[in-house]
């Protein structure tokens, strides 16, 4: 898979759902037959991909939010993983 | 080990327009055990303890789930509660009109069976016409937006087509195909002599899935599930006996599985008499078989252990007559000889196709029969 432009704006596929395991005290993404379990940075990011941010301004985002920098590695390579299994899309 | 479930397959009814010979329900299912089907208000209660629970992707079966009126009301309880529901049907006589509805009440994911690539085959093993009610609700489905999954059981009369079922599934743009070889339990077991095919036929099945995964890639995911009887080593079970899964049955029964009801040396509860997560903790049929401090040899010393669990208990209870011996499956099992007399059996017969089924289809008149002889 090719890796996403920084212009570009990644998205949730339609059949993946963010849901809060309340017992297990964590984020999951839920899909046909499947879930994968978040951490707390996996979900603060995919709760940014909304189709309009592009990678740049997610990575802006989360940046000023902790005061930090360098974050677009760790970004891309998380979009990247779930792209893979189909469960994030890039552009319209 | 995460010491909660996670899926839940809530089996609605029993009822079924569908006659398929290698039904998952029990042989008995049009009997007694099963009459008193669970209300409106007593699904919506067992849902909510479900979440509490733990669990997160919630299967609505059957039977044939769309024959519950209510099915719309659970669907909305389910998504209110954030669970991922998944709607697993034969499709006969779901309408577009109903299928929106389901959308809007929040249904996540479809999966329709199909039993063959053509109408003929199709409607012959289903046992009733149906294959051009699945074909629309297949379109209609995609065009809803839900993702789609298509579900063939796979067995001697239909192996033969693994390769028109995936461009089918290909061409209705599915995201998924399972295509699952034949378990032997309920009806399968029952009609196992018609519906085993040979080491050679699924070889060649085998050698399609691999070159259609090259070809598709991520566009459409097949899934095989193995055909144990020709495996070395038995397949995880469940991931292991009551670590993930809940099935509660049409009457409010709660099993590992949705074959767990045929032990009949396990006791069995039920949600009108306990709550879930009092069944999962505390339930002699939860409780007999998880971990490994049941396992006698040859599982007890072996590396396997972690991997397969010892197997399937439904299987060991079927085949050898005891739940808590080794999945006869397995190649170091006393009792593999019971299996590999099955598969020798396929491979002497004739090839099937032009024999008339030699199986019995699975309808209520049959299983009380079944269920007064045994």
């Amino acid at each position: 898979m090719s890796s996403p432009a920084r212009s570009t704006a990644p998205r949730l596929h339609p059949k993946a759902r963010l849901q809060r395991d309340e017992v297990r005290r964590r984020d999951v993404l839920l899909y046909p037959e499947g879930l994968v379990t978040l951490n707390a940075s996996g979900a603060e990011i995919l709760a940014l991909c909304d189709g309009v941010r592009d990678v740049s301004a997610i990575v802006a985002t989360l940046e000023r939010r902790h005061q930090t920098s360098g974050l677009e590695p760790d970004v891309v390579g998380f979009l990247e993983a779930l792209a893979a299994k189909g469960l994030v899309l890039y552009g319209p | 080990m995460d010491p909660k479930p996670l899926w839940l397959l809530a089996e609605l009814t029993y009822k079924c327009p569908l006659q398929c010979p290698y039904c998952s329900n029990p042989l008995d299912f049009a009997g007694p055990r099963f009459a008193r089907e669970l209300s409106t208000a007593e699904w919506c209660r067992v849902l909510g303890e479900a979440k509490a629970l733990g669990i997160l992707q919630l299967g609505l079966s059957g039977g044939e789930p769309t024959l519950r009126r209510d099915l719309e009301e659970l669907v909305a309880t389910a998504r209110s509660l954030g669970l991922y529901t998944s709607l697993i049907t034969s499709a006969y006589r779901l309408t577009k009109q109903r299928l929106a509805d389901l959308k809007a009440a929040g249904l996540d994911h479809v999966q329709i069976s199909i039993q063959g690539a053509d109408a003929a085959l199709s409607d012959e093993i289903a046992g009733t016409a149906s294959y051009r009610d699945k074909i629309a609700a297949y379109h209609a489905t995609r065009e809803l937006g839900f993702p789609l999954t298509v579900n063939v059981v796979l067995h001697r009369r239909n192996v033969h087509q693994v390769e028109a079922l995936i461009r089918l599934a290909e061409s209705l743009g599915a995201e998924r195909i399972e295509l699952a070889n034949t378990q032997f339990y309920g009806w399968a077991l029952h009609n196992r002599a018609a519906l085993l095919p040979t080491r050679a036929e699924l070889a060649r099945a085998w050698d399609v899935v691999q070159r259609e995964r090259a070809r598709l890639g991520p566009r459409l995911e097949i899934v095989w599930v193995l055909p144990d009887y020709h495996e070395p080593f038995p397949k995880p079970c469940m991931g292991g006996w009551a670590r993930a899964y809940m099935t509660v049955t049409p009457a409010g029964e709660v099993w590992p599985c949705h074959a767990a009801g045929r032990i009949t040396t396990l006791r069995f509860d039920n949600v009108r008499d306990h709550s879930l997560d009092w069944i999962w903790e505390h339930s002699d049929a939860f409780t007999r078989f998880r971990g490994d401090g049941w396992m006698p040899e040859p599982c007890r010393s072996c590396p396997r252990k972690t991997q397969d669990f010892g197997g399937c208990r439904c299987q060991a209870f079927l085949v050898v007559g005891d739940a808590a011996v080794t999945d006869p499956v397995c190649s170091l099992s006393p009792h593999r000889g019971l299996i590999d007399r099955a598969v020798a059996e396929a491979e002497r017969s004739p090839g099937a196709q032009p024999e008339p089924p030699a199986w019995t289809y699975r309808a209520a008149r049959a299983s009380r029969r079944l269920a007064r002889h045994g």
